[in-house]
């Protein structure tokens, strides 16, 4: 099956689609697959498992941000759930070891 | 691969790869003398400026350190410098001259107002744009190109194809022995401690982690959460969802070498190898920071398309976004966006490489064809 999303770390529980995915496609990735829970548009992350609120979103390895609620498996990941830790002069922040 | 290009070898032994004579407003009052001339003379390139004036203290020095910095980069010819007065004019002149260029200069005060030194620019310009022409390129290696890169307009391609191919061209550069500027401070912040562990030094380690705290610490004390100044609306909406996510995609369009030592605001490095660079993240100014810094050339990965180039420094426009190759195709001069359907990082890289040294040896990029071309200065305080 083609690959329509970018998984591009190991550790990542988020993948990039590279089309429009539909409700319900198969998300097929390099190294993972999970069923759509709702509407990917091009460009925008899906959640590979389920993600507690609270727990970091890992894309290239790395932390992209911590979810904002809990997210399905095969959920949109992006501003309405996910929350920033960097930058954030609006509220206090946990420090990140810096 | 091809690993030469044609170059204009200056006195100072650096090489450019664009030959203007450039009219430098040294203040903003002198922008309107500075445009009309360059509607007069064939071949001359206006640097307008906003403020100049009115400055004093590390505020003044940047700006001025910047002006001194475009005007001396190796792909300008000749200078000719525009200001109202005959103090300014006389020290921005000699600052431009230790690059070794011919430079000219004109106090409008005592030339005699807006026609008289417009009509002496005009007999100034005509001698040094007839001898730029008459100069030919010789070709040189790689090794003497100073590149600058810059994103703009990011979405979660530019992670994805458009910052790993640069990224792999910017490895190229370095180990033929060139120079990379990464920039845009604020695009490091969540990846700092991927660029730290590649740092040559622990002290280039603590200047990276410096750099990023204080963009951080700014954020705090204005009581602003930083997402939508960056990331911007055009990132959220091509998908990116925080700042950690763009810086981590953003820092790769620099390649994977060691970071020899964290530059100021249009500093010049001077080694040879991967250099960062501490700018805002906009584009006008950060490649004016760049091209400051000596970068002849500056490639510029974009998702949702910024048009932004720098008159100084011709920028090459690449994208990983198959959507916006086609509907903004005018704007783009190299399409990655193969990379998402599978095309190999070295094949895309090299493809990037080949159009770089064909850039560098004449072949203009859109931004020069339209003019999308502006420069700014950063500021450091308000002006008295």
């Amino acid at each position: 099956m083609e690959l329509n999303a970018a998984f591009l770390h190991p550790q990542d529980n988020v993948a990039t689609a590279l089309v429009d995915i539909a409700e319900g496609e198969t998300v097929q990735t390099a190294g993972a697959r999970v069923v759509a829970a709702e509407p990917i548009p091009f460009g925008h992350k899906i959640a590979l498992t389920r993600i507690a609120a609270g727990q970091q979103v890992t894309k290239y390895g790395e932390s992209i941000g911590l979810a904002a609620c809990d997210v399905l498996s095969g959920g949109l990941v992006h501003v309405h759930n996910l929350a920033s830790q960097r930058g954030r002069g609006d509220c206090v922040t946990q420090e990140d070891g810096l | 691969m091809k690993d030469t290009f044609l170059g204009f070898r200056r006195s100072d032994g650096r090489v450019g790869i664009r030959n203007h004579v450039a009219i430098l407003s040294v203040m903003d009052n002198c922008n309107g003398i500075v445009r009309h001339l360059a509607q007069l003379v064939r071949g001359t390139l206006p640097l307008p400026v906003w403020y100049g004036r009115g400055q004093f203290g590390p505020d003044d020095e940047l700006f001025r350190r910047t002006q001194v910095g475009i005007a001396s980069n190796p792909n300008v010819a000749a200078v000719l410098v525009v200001s109202l007065e005959a103090v300014s004019a006389q020290r921005m002149a000699e600052a431009v001259a230790a690059s070794g260029k011919p430079v000219a200069s004109i106090s409008v005060q005592d030339e005699g107002g807006t026609v008289a030194s417009i009509a002496r620019g005009m007999r100034l310009l005509a001698p040094m744009v007839e001898e730029a022409s008459g100069q030919r390129p010789l070709e040189v290696s790689l090794s003497e190109l100073v590149l600058g890169v810059e994103c703009g307009g990011t979405d979660t391609t530019s992670g994805i194809a458009s910052n790993p191919a640069l990224g792999w061209a910017a490895d190229r550069v370095v180990d033929a022995g060139g120079v990379v500027y990464l920039s845009e401070t604020s695009e490091w912040m969540g990846a700092e401690s991927v660029l730290a562990r590649r740092a040559r030094a622990p002290e280039v380690a603590d200047a990276i982690y410096a750099a990023v705290r204080r963009i951080e610490d700014d954020a705090r004390a204005r009581g602003v959460d930083i997402r939508g100044a960056n990331p911007v609306p055009d990132n959220i909406r091509g998908g990116i969802s925080s700042i950690e996510e763009k810086s981590l995609g953003a820092i790769i369009k620099g390649g994977s070498r060691a970071i020899e030592d964290v530059l100021a605001y249009g500093q010049r490095a001077t080694g040879k190898g991967l250099y960062l660079m501490d700018t805002a993240a906009p584009a006008a100014e950060s490649m004016t920071g760049l091209a400051a810094g000596g970068a002849q050339m500056i490639v510029f990965t974009t998702g949702q398309m910024n048009i932004m180039g720098c008159p100084i420094a011709p920028t090459l426009k690449i994208t990983g976004n198959p959507r916006t190759a086609k509907r903004l195709a005018d704007n783009v001069d190299v399409d990655v966006s193969t990379m998402l359907a599978g095309e190999a990082l070295e094949r895309a890289g090299a493809r990037l490489l080949t159009r770089m040294l064909d850039t560098a040896s004449g072949r203009l990029t859109r931004a020069e064809v339209f003019g999308d071309e502006e420069i700014a200065i950063s500021r450091l305080q308000p002006t008295v």
